[in-house]
């Protein structure tokens, strides 16, 4: 045998790229059989329940109550008498308290809220690991402090809390949005019934033993799963004070039109049909990274997603090629499993929406890019999408796919760029990626919508003030600002 | 022989001319007849207003104080027909001065209202007001001259342009200062008052698909019913009072606009 045969003979076979799975423990988390409503510090026998499952399996995890009126009454009723009771009269400072042994509490069982979170909701458990979870217990130590500096946010004010809170919350950030919405309402002084959404009410009902480690008197928060029937309950029902809702725009008129004449508070965070705009002067491979980050991120379930690209025309050749390169490396699959970039489809009604829009862009024209992988058998699942030669005028272009599914476009000039991204009923975020400081600033000026990332993408954070422009909703969610709907004023 | 008095025609402001309504019509008010606005004439002005608000939020703050500080000016002007067309001299005066007020705060507002936000993260971001766009204001009856003006400065000074209904009762005041606010260096189509029958007029902005906000304060009543037509594109829904003078009036009439950039070599 030659040298070079004995060499040839050790060579190892060619590498197989595929991932082994790496499946985080599910034997963090139990899950009981079935779950009542969580009214007065206690579980209420719920009349009616109906199964909530794994997105990624179809697998059946839970039954849930049902949310009936006399349900809604009921937790209305233990708000409204927690907040007597002595909740709106407790010093700020122990208020404070409260909270913050909630954040701590959320950040000790953080592994178990996100693998329960992945297991209802579809979303990779890198996601549910590293961004909801550090963030909803960023939120509640952030409004922690301010419980007892009220009196500090809003000079020449005296602000007290307005009662009983609203609070309806959409199904993609299941717990973040649970802690964005009680987490200052509670910071204010004010009880909450909130409703989870229907298809993701596992770690609302996790929360609730995090509420009795923390010794939350009873009746401060209060939890009624069900569907929008519930929801409307808590809408219409006249001892609340306040609705807080996120969700679609198509509801959230419906409560505005509702509370007309009501005198009760009101904010509404909808939909977004987000412009992120690449110029050609940016730095490319990150823009490519921001633009996936800013529509693949929890399978473009995100009310800011940047799901129209606008791209200068002179890059827009070589930038398409290395986002539809990049495309081929995202892994669909397991939420579980550490190594998943795209989970899966929250609902199977919102994998129909998803279809339903993306054969309507096939059909009015654009061209459509998805890259070879495999889909689970079992579950919802959707590849990602890009659509090429969108036109303004096509559906994909114009209404809220919430799902992973990109429409690019072009542009020519800074001013084209603003006025195809601002023509739009909506207005909740925006992206611009460019190199030149003088037209960030200009762009972001120019931008109509309530959030500005300039060369990063969907970036949240406690501190900082997030909400719509225009049909995108009103109020603002986090920061000093986040305060104000949960406040009267005595003037 | 005794000298024969020219006596005036009242008429719309809108785009900062001064039409009578396309309709023709007139009702009396005050003892005057008063031009009473169409659907046309509140479409029109809703478009001129949309079209002159990019323009009055671009100026800069300095400059917009300074125009409402000379529209404080020209009422100073004006004081003894204003007085006439309202309870008194008084009302007059608190008026300017009110004006004064609201023009000093368009150069602060970004700094009371907004700020820089500590994320937790190599990011630069910051928060400021921007103004809602086009706003729709019905002004009370009472008083005539300080109400109107206590409703019609917030959205003003925070840069939007307002579709204004004046009193249906006293229009004659809003009028008046519709011809001081044409000689104040505010921009043609910033403001644009309407006169006519509230009634016909407040549902048609209120329902506008181009208005951004609604302050019902002279809505006598009908709020639920504007509330609910105002929820077609989620406008934002003022009650405002006629009698109050706060930078948070001005921030019902805003929106806030945060803004994330990395710091990095």
């Amino acid at each position: 045998m030659s040298e070079l045969d004995r060499k040839r003979d050790r060579t190892p076979a060619p590498q197989d790229w595929t991932y082994a799975p790496a499946p985080e423990s599910r034997d963090v988390v139990s899950i009981a059989e079935q779950y009542g409503h969580f009214v007065g510090g206690e579980w209420l026998e719920p009349a009616e329940t109906y199964e909530t499952i794994s997105p990624s399996s179809e697998e059946p995890l839970a039954r849930v109550g049902q949310g009936m009126q006399q349900d809604v009454d009921r937790a209305v009723g233990a708000a409204r008498g927690a907040f007597a009771d002595g909740w709106s009269s407790l010093p700020g400072s122990e208020r404070a308290k409260y909270l913050f042994r909630i954040a701590r509490l959320l950040q000790e069982r953080a592994r178990e809220f996100a693998v329960l979170e992945s297991l209802n909701g579809g979303k990779p458990i890198k996601e549910s690991r590293d961004v909801d979870l550090p963030l909803a217990a960023a939120h509640f130590f952030y409004y922690a402090g301010w419980a007892d500096k009220l009196e500090y946010a809003f000079p020449n004010r005296r602000p007290r809390a307005v009662g009983v809170a609203g609070q309806i919350i959409p199904w993609n950030f299941p717990l973040l949005m649970l802690s964005w919405k009680i987490a200052p309402a509670l910071a204010c002084g004010n009880t909450v019934v909130l409703k989870p959404a229907e298809t993701t009410p596992l770690t609302a009902l996790l929360f609730c033993d995090v509420l009795r480690q923390a010794e939350l008197p009873p009746g401060v928060v209060n939890i009624v799963t069900g569907d929008g029937r519930t929801g409307a309950a808590i809408v219409e029902h006249p001892d609340v004070d306040k609705i807080a809702f996120t969700g679609s725009t198509e509801v959230g008129k419906a409560i505005q039109r509702q509370l007309a004449g009501t005198g009760k508070k009101l904010t509404l965070e909808l939909g977004g049909k987000a412009a992120n705009i690449v110029f050609d002067d940016c730095a490319l491979d990150q823009a490519v990274e921001g633009i996936v980050n800013g529509i693949y991120f929890n399978q473009g379930h995100v009310c800011c997603a940047g799901s129209r690209l606008f791209v200068q025309e002179s890059i827009a050749e070589p930038l398409i090629e290395k986002l539809k390169r990049r495309l081929t490396t995202l892994r669909v699959g397991d939420p579980l499993d550490k190594n998943t970039d795209v989970g899966a489809i929250n609902s199977a009604m919102q994998l129909d929406k998803i279809k339903e829009l993306v054969a309507a862009g096939v059909e009015e024209g654009a061209e459509i890019y998805q890259p070879p992988c495999t889909l689970p058998e079992k579950g919802y699942w959707f590849a990602p999408t890009v659509f090429t030669n969108v036109a303004q005028s096509y559906r994909i272009a114009q209404e809220e796919i919430f799902g992973p599914v990109l429409s690019v476009l072009t542009f020519r000039t800074p001013e084209e760029a603003v006025e195809k991204a601002n023509n739009t009923p909506y207005g909740l975020s925006a992206g611009v990626w460019t190199e030149k400081g003088s037209r960030i600033l200009w762009m972001a000026q120019r931008l109509r919508a309530g959030v500005v990332w300039a060369n990063t993408f969907n970036r949240f954070d406690p501190s900082s003030p997030f909400g719509g422009y225009k049909e995108s909703g009103f109020g603002r969610e986090g920061g000093r600002h986040g305060l104000e709907p949960y406040l009267r004023f005595d003037e | 022989m005794s000298r024969l008095p020219v006596k005036k025609t009242y008429k719309l402001f809108i785009g900062g001319a001064f039409p009578r309504s396309e309709s023709g019509r007139t009702y009396e008010a005050e003892g005057q007849n008063v031009a009473r606005g169409s659907r046309k004439d509140a479409r029109d002005a809703v478009r001129v207003a949309r079209a002159a608000q990019p323009g009055w939020a671009a100026a800069t703050a300095y400059n917009r104080g300074q125009v409402l500080y000379r529209l404080a000016e020209m009422v100073e002007a004006r004081v003894p027909e204003f007085a006439e067309l309202c309870s008194g001299r008084d009302e007059v005066e608190q008026a300017i001065d009110r004006i004064v007020w609201y023009a000093g705060w368009a150069d602060k507002l970004p700094q009371v209202l907004g700020g820089a936000n500590p994320v937790a993260g190599p990011y630069f971001n910051f928060t400021i007001p921007e103004p809602t766009g086009v706003v729709a204001v019905l002004a009370p009856d009472e008083p005539p001259l300080l109400g109107l003006v206590t409703r019609l400065l917030p959205p003003l000074v925070g840069g939007n342009a307002v579709v204004a209904v004046a009193s249906e009762t006293r229009p004659l005041a809003a009028v008046e200062l519709a011809e001081a606010i044409a000689t104040s260096d505010l921009p043609g189509g910033v403001v644009n008052l309407l006169t006519g029958f509230r009634k016909e007029l407040a549902p048609i902005l209120a329902s506008h698909m181009d208005v951004n906000a609604l302050d019902v304060c002279g809505s006598d009543g009908d709020a639920p019913e504007l509330e609910r037509l105002a929820a077609e594109n989620v406008k934002r829904v003022v009650h405002g009072r006629a009698d109050v003078q706060s930078p948070w009036e001005i921030a019902s009439f805003l929106e806030l606009k945060t803004v994330w950039h990395p710091m990095g070599q």
